[in-house]
C-alpha cells in the first residue's frame, strides 16, 4: 500500500545546492518558507499520471536521489527527488538533455546502480537486489534495453546464443528452447527466424541489431522494459519503424514501458506522458500532447523552441534574421535554488535562492516554478 | 553569380577484395558564395564521401573515379578559370586546406588533442597556415574564441574540461581561422541536445553573413535543413535523389525518398499523426542494380523504374525552370506526381522488392 | 558447422599479410622437425662416433651437418634441440597464458580488494631480477631434465600477460554487452569465462606467441651459461657445448651455424606469426595498413585522396604491360558507372 507521493519536495535548507551524502538521507520535511509559497502558487502536487488510465502500477520511483563522488571533494548530485510510476500498458517518456539524469535514473531502477536516496517499488513492495538470486528475480520482472545497438550485443556471440541464455536463465522449465527463440524473432519481426539465428552481430544492420536487443529484454518476459534512447542511435528513416514495434509490444504484451529520449517530438508522438528533466530533477510532467503544446515550465518552452521546425519564418537560422537570437551562452544547471535558474529569463532572486517543488496546474499535470503564469507565453512572440 | 565551388560528376569508390564500394555515383552539386547548402542523407548514403572526396581527404583505398571539382576562389584562380581540386598535387591542395575550404568535423571530441590546450591547438592550426608573428597569432587565437562565443579565460582549458557544445565551437573557430570561402560542416551538432544547437548554428549564421563565407551542411536531420539551408540536397546509395530549395522540399518534394523522409520526423507542432518511416534498408553499394537504388523500398516502384538513369531532370511544372536567377529544383524520378505525396506513405510494396 | 570453420579459416589465410603467412610456413616446419625428429635422426645425439676422420668433420653424406669435437653427429643434436626446445617453450607457453589469463582477469573483473590484491603480486613478481632469481633457482633445483627449466621460467614469465590481459578486461568489462550479459541475469563466472574471454582470444594468442619465444631466447641462454641439464640436448645445450670446445675457434662452423641459426629463425617465425595474429583480432588494424595499392601504385595515408584517371596516366609502358597480368588490374580497368565483372 503505497503512501500518497509528494512530488518534488526540495531538501529544505540546502535549496538544492550541492548536498553533502550524509544529509541526503536525512531529509527534514519542508519547510514553512515554501509552505507558504505552494499555497500561493498551487497545492503540493500530489500529481496524478495519465498513464494510470491504461493499466495499474507496475513499478514507482519513490524521491529517488543518486549522489556521484567525483573525487577531490566534489559530488555530482545527478538525480534529485524523482518520482513517478510506471503503468501497464503505458508509455511514460523521460526527456531530457544529455546530463539531465535520466539516464540515470533509468539505471536506478534497472537495478544497475544503488540509490543515495529514496527508493523504487515494484508492485508496491520495495526492490531488494542485494543478492544474485534476488537480482535475478527482479531481472524477471524489469529489464532494461540499451541505447546502442552496436555495443550491446557480444561480437562473438550468434543472435541465437544471445537469445538462448536470457530464456535459459529465466524460463527454466522452457523445453522447447530454439521455439521460444523462434517466436521471439518474429515478436520483433526478424523473419525468417531461421536466417537470423546464426547470424553474427557484424553481419546485421543496426535496426536489426536493436530489434534483438528488444528481443533478448523480452525473453525475460517482464513486466517493465526501460528502453533508454533506443532509436538514436538508428537511422532516421527506421526510427518510427522501431518505435512502432515497440508500441506494439507494449499494447500485445501489456508492458510498462519507460522510454527515454532527447527528442521531445519524438515522446509526443509515442508517450502517454512526458517527464521533463533537467539538472537531475522533474521540472514538469503531465500527459505528452499537453506538455508538448502547451508547456508551462520555461526550460520545457525553450527546448520546443528550439526544436527544428521549418514552418517557423522568424527563426535565428535563417540569414534574414541574423542578429535577433537571444544567445543562451554555455552554462550548465545551476548548483543553488532552481536548476534553471541561471538561464531562465524570469530568474529573480528567489529563483536562485530555492528550488521550487512541482505545483499542480491540473489534476495530471505539474510543473516545478514560482512564477508560472509569466511563463506561460514566454516563446510566443516567435523569436527563438 | 559564378559558384565557389562546382562539384560536377563525381564518382567515388572504395577498392575492396570483395569488389568496388560506389560509394558516390556522378553527384552535380553547386555551392554559390554566401550560401548554405544542406547535404541530407543516412548512413551510408555518401554525403560524407561526397564531401570529403571532393577535398580528397579519404583515405586509400578510396578513390576518385570519375568528375571534377572546381573552386572558384579569387584567392586561387586570380581571375581566370577555376581550378579542379582533382588535379591539383600534394602542394597545391595544401594551398587550398584550410585557407581556402575548411571542415569541421562531426565530433569535436575525436577531433580536438586531449592532451594539448585549446590554445595551443588554435596556435598550431594558425601558424601552420598563416604567417604570423607569435604575438599576432596569440591575438588572432583569441579574437577567433569572441567570434564563436567562448569566455577567453578559456584559453587554457584541456578539451575535456569543456563541454560538448565548447568544443564544438572550438572547432569551428579553428575552420574560421584563415577566413576560407567553403566551409563544409559534417554533422556538426548531432551529438548536442537542441538547444545548444540552435545556439551554435545561428551564431554559425551571423559569422556567415559577416565574413561572407559559403556552408555545405551535411546531416540526417531533415527538418534542421529545412530550416537552416537555402538549398538542399537529397542523397541515397551514393545518388543524388531530389535537389531544389528548401521551400520546393518542404511543400513540394519531387521524389518518394524525400517524401519518406519528411514522413520519417515526428511533428511538434500541428496535429498528431500516424507515421510510418521507411521500411526496409540501404542497398549493398558493391553490387549496384541498374535502375534507381530506392525502388527496394520505393511505394510507387514499377518495372520501368529499372531503367531510369538517375540524371536529374526539372520537376515538372515547378516554376521557373530554367529561368536564371531562380533556383531549380530537381529530381531524378520521373515518375513522381504531386498526389504522391498526399497519398503519404502507402502500404503497397514496391514492383521490385 | 564444419565447412564454415573451414571457409572462416580460409579467409583468414587470404586476408594475412604476407610475412605472417611466412611466419606460420616457418614456423610449421619447425614443429614438423620436432614431430618426425625422432623418426629421421640418424644418430643418437650423445652417440661418439670415434673414427679418426670423424672428429670434428665437415659435413659428408655420413654426417650432413658434420660432427662436433666428440664426434656427435650435428644434425642429430639439432633435430633432438629443436624437439626439446620447442616442448620446453610450449609447455612454458600453456602453463604461463593460463595463469596470466587467470589473474588478469579476475583482477580486473573482480575489481576492488581483489585487483588490488593479484595488481600486486603481479607487479611483485615484474620486478624480481629475472636473472639472478633464474641461476639462484637453477643451481639449488635438482638438474633432472628440462623440467626445472620450465618451472623456473613459468614462474617468472607471466605477469607481463597478465598486465596486459587485465588492461584488455577493464576495456571490455565496460562495454554494454557485458552490462547487457549481467542484465540477462548471467552469473558471474559464465560472463567471464563466455562473454568476456573470448572477446580477447587474439589478445591471449599474442601473449601465447610472445611466451613462446621468450622461453625459446631465455632457455636458450641459460643453457649456454651452463645452467641447465648438460645432458638434455636442447639447442642452448649443443650451443654450450659449442661454446666449451671452441667451435668458433676452430671454425668448425657446420657446428655452431645450424643450432644458432634453427633458434634465430625459431624466433623470426614466432615474431611474424604474431603480427598475423594482431591483424585478425583487431579488424581495424586491417584497414589502416600503413599503405595500401590502388591502381598498381602505393598510396599513402597522407596522400590525398588518388584520382583514377591520374594514377593511370602516370604508369609507363612497361608497368602498365606489368600491371596488367595482376588479379587487381581486372577492378581497374572497370569505368565509373559500367558493370563489375
Amino acid at each position: 500500500m503505497s503512501e500518497p507521493v509528494i512530488n518534488g519536495v526540495p531538501v529544505a535548507g540546502m535549496a538544492g545546492g550541492d548536498v553533502p551524502v550524509a544529509d541526503v538521507a536525512a531529509r527534514p520535511a519542508v519547510s514553512p518558507v515554501l509552505d507558504q509559497a505552494a499555497e500561493q502558487v498551487g497545492e503540493h502536487a500530489v500529481v496524478k499520471s495519465v498513464a494510470a488510465d491504461r493499466g495499474p502500477l507496475v513499478l514507482e520511483a519513490v524521491g529517488l536521489d543518486k549522489v556521484f563522488k567525483l573525487g577531490r571533494g566534489q559530488v555530482l548530485h545527478a538525480v534529485r527527488n524523482v518520482s513517478f510510476g510506471l503503468y501497464k500498458g503505458a508509455v511514460v517518456a523521460l526527456v531530457g538533455e544529455s546530463g539531465s539524469g535520466k539516464s540515470t535514473v533509468a539505471k536506478l531502477l534497472a537495478g544497475q546502480e544503488r540509490p543515495s536516496g529514496g527508493k523504487a517499488m515494484l508492485d508496491g513492495e520495495p526492490i531488494d537486489i542485494h543478492s544474485g538470486r534476488a537480482f535475478r528475480r527482479y531481472k524477471n520482472q524489469v529489464q532494461y534495453v540499451f541505447q546502442d545497438p552496436f555495443g550491446s550485443l557480444n561480437p562473438v556471440h550468434t543472435v541465437g546464443y544471445h537469445l538462448t541464455r536470457p530464456i535459459k536463465l529465466h524460463q527454466p522449465g522452457n523445453k522447447d528452447v530454439s521455439g521460444t527463440v523462434t517466436a521471439l524473432l518474429e515478436q520483433v519481426s526478424l523473419t525468417p527466424a531461421d536466417q537470423f539465428v546464426g547470424k553474427y552481430p557484424h553481419e546485421l544492420s543496426g535496426g536489426q541489431r536493436q530489434r534483438v536487443s528488444f528481443a533478448r529484454a523480452l525473453a525475460a518476459k517482464p513486466a517493465v522494459l526501460l528502453a533508454d534512447e533506443p532509436v538514436s542511435m538508428l537511422d532516421v528513416s527506421i526510427r518510427l519503424e522501431m518505435l512502432n514495434l515497440l508500441d506494439d509490444l507494449r499494447t500485445r504484451l501489456s508492458l510498462a514501458l519507460l522510454y527515454i529520449t532527447h527528442d521531445i517530438a519524438s515522446a509526443r508522438y509515442f508517450a502517454d506522458e512526458v517527464l521533463v528533466m533537467y539538472g537531475g530533477q522533474i521540472v514538469e510532467r503531465g500527459p505528452a500532447e499537453e506538455v508538448t503544446q502547451r508547456p508551462a515550465h520555461p526550460y520545457t518552452q525553450l527546448l520546443i523552441a528550439s526544436a527544428p521546425d521549418p514552418d517557423n519564418l522568424g527563426s535565428v537560422l535563417k540569414s534574414a534574421n541574423v542578429g535577433s537570437a537571444k544567445r543562451a551562452g554555455n552554462v550548465g544547471p545551476a548548483t543553488a535554488g532552481c536548476p534553471f535558474s541561471n538561464r531562465c529569463p524570469l530568474a529573480d532572486d528567489k529563483c536562485k535562492r530555492e528550488n521550487p517543488a512541482l505545483q499542480l496546474l491540473a489534476p495530471e499535470r505539474a510543473a516545478a516554478c514560482w512564477h508560472l503564469e509569466a511563463a506561460t507565453s514566454l516563446y510566443a512572440d516567435g523569436t527563438r | 553569380m559564378s559558384p565557389i565551388l562546382e562539384i560536377r560528376d563525381l564518382s567515388v569508390a572504395y577498392r575492396t577484395p570483395d569488389g568496388d564500394v560506389r560509394a558516390v555515383e556522378q553527384v552535380n552539386l553547386t555551392l554559390n558564395a554566401g550560401e548554405v547548402v544542406g547535404l541530407c542523407g543516412e548512413s551510408g548514403s555518401g554525403k560524407s564521401t561526397l564531401a570529403y572526396g571532393a577535398t580528397r581527404l579519404l583515405r586509400p583505398p578510396a578513390v576518385v573515379t570519375g568528375g571534377s571539382v572546381l573552386y572558384g576562389g579569387r584567392r586561387i584562380t586570380q581571375g581566370g578559370d577555376p581550378a579542379d581540386l582533382l588535379a591539383m598535387d600534394q602542394r597545391e591542395l595544401r594551398a587550398m586546406r584550410w585557407r581556402e575550404v575548411a571542415i569541421v568535423f562531426q565530433s569535436a571530441m575525436n577531433a580536438l588533442n586531449p592532451v594539448l590546450r585549446i590554445q595551443d591547438q588554435l596556435l598550431d592550426a594558425v601558424q601552420a597556415h598563416l604567417k604570423l608573428s607569435r604575438h599576432d597569432a596569440r591575438e588572432k587565437v583569441a579574437s577567433l574564441l569572441d567570434l564563436v562565443g567562448i569566455p577567453r579565460t578559456r584559453l587554457r582549458s584541456y578539451p575535456h574540461e569543456l563541454s560538448g557544445g565548447m568544443r564544438q565551437r572550438v572547432m569551428i573557430a579553428m575552420a574560421l581561422a584563415a577566413d576560407p570561402e567553403v566551409v563544409i560542416m559534417d554533422e556538426p551538432t548531432t551529438a548536442l541536445d537542441v538547444v545548444v544547437q540552435r545556439d551554435i548554428l545561428s551564431q554559425v549564421v551571423e559569422l556567415k553573413e559577416t565574413l561572407g563565407f559559403a556552408i555545405m551542411f551535411i546531416t540526417h536531420d531533415l527538418s534542421l535543413l529545412l530550416e537552416l539551408a537555402d538549398r538542399i540536397a537529397v542523397m541515397y546509395a551514393g545518388r543524388l535523389m531530389e535537389t531544389g530549395s528548401s521551400r520546393d522540399i518542404m511543400r513540394d518534394a519531387a521524389h518518394p525518398y524525400t517524401m519518406g523522409l519528411l514522413n520519417s520526423f515526428p511533428a511538434l507542432h500541428g496535429p498528431r499523426r500516424t507515421l510510418a518511416g521507411i521500411p526496409g534498408s540501404p542497398p549493398d553499394l558493391r553490387n549496384p542494380k541498374p535502375g534507381c537504388p530506392f525502388v527496394p523500398r520505393c511505394p510507387h516502384a514499377r518495372p520501368a523504374c529499372a531503367e531510369v538513369d538517375m540524371s536529374l531532370a526539372p520537376v515538372s511544372g515547378s516554376a521557373g525552370a530554367g529561368v536564371p536567377g531562380v533556383v531549380s529544383h530537381l529530381t531524378a524520378c520521373p515518375f513522381v506526381t504531386p498526389q504522391m505525396s498526399q497519398e503519404g506513405q502507402a502500404s503497397q510494396e514496391g514492383v521490385l522488392s | 558447422m564444419a565447412s564454415s570453420v573451414v571457409a572462416s579459416t580460409a579467409n583468414i589465410w587470404r586476408n594475412l599479410p604476407v610475412k605472417a603467412k611466412v611466419g606460420v610456413f616457418l614456423f610449421g616446419f619447425f614443429v614438423l622437425a620436432a614431430i618426425i625428429g625422432p623418426m629421421v635422426e640418424p644418430y643418437d645425439p650423445g652417440f661418439q662416433n670415434t673414427a679418426a676422420n670423424a672428429l670434428s668433420a665437415h659435413p659428408s653424406a655420413q654426417h650432413l651437418f658434420g660432427t662436433t669435437q666428440l664426434g656427435q653427429d650435428v644434425l642429430s643434436q639439432v633435430l633432438t634441440g629443436i624437439r626439446l626446445t620447442l616442448e620446453l617453450a610450449l609447455l612454458v607457453g600453456v602453463i604461463v597464458t593460463v595463469i596470466s589469463v587467470l589473474v588478469g582477469v579476475t583482477a580486473a573483473f573482480l575489481g576492488g580488494i581483489w585487483d588490488d590484491v593479484l595488481s600486486l603480486l603481479t607487479n611483485v613478481f615484474l620486478v624480481i631480477p629475472a636473472l639472478p632469481v633464474l641461476i639462484v633457482l637453477l643451481g639449488y633445483l635438482p638438474q633432472q631434465g628440462q623440467t626445472p627449466t620450465i618451472l623456473v621460467l613459468s614462474l617468472l614469465g607471466w605477469p607481463w600477460g597478465a598486465r596486459v590481459i587485465r588492461v584488455q578486461t577493464l576495456t571490455i568489462r565496460n562495454r554494454d554487452f557485458i552490462a547487457a550479459s549481467r542484465e540477462s541475469g548471467e552469473k558471474t563466472w559464465r560472463i567471464i569465462i563466455f562473454d568476456i574471454i573470448p572477446n580477447e582470444i587474439s589478445l591471449i594468442a599474442a601473449s601465447f606467441v610472445n611466451t613462446v619465444l621468450y622461453a625459446i631466447g631465455a632457455s636458450v641462454a641459460l643453457a649456454f651459461i651452463g645452467l641447465t641439464d648438460v645432458n638434455s640436448w636442447s639447442l642452448g645445450t649443443v650451443l654450450y657445448w659449442v661454446q666449451q670446445d671452441d667451435a668458433v675457434q676452430s671454425n668448425a662452423w657446420w657446428w655452431f651455424v645450424p643450432p644458432g641459426l634453427a633458434v634465430a629463425l625459431m624466433g623470426v617465425s614466432l615474431v611474424l606469426l604474431n603480427s598475423g595474429i594482431d591483424e585478425i583480432g583487431n579488424p581495424r588494424l586491417r584497414a589502416s595498413r600503413a599503405s595500401a595499392k590502388v591502381a598498381g601504385h602505393r598510396i599513402w595515408p597522407t596522400d590525398p585522396t588518388p584520382v583514377y584517371a591520374q594514377l593511370a596516366a602516370e604508369r609507363s609502358r612497361l608497368g602498365s604491360f606489368l600491371h596488367s597480368f595482376s588479379r587487381s588490374s581486372l577492378y581497374d580497368e572497370t569505368p565509373a558507372g559500367s558493370e563489375l565483372r
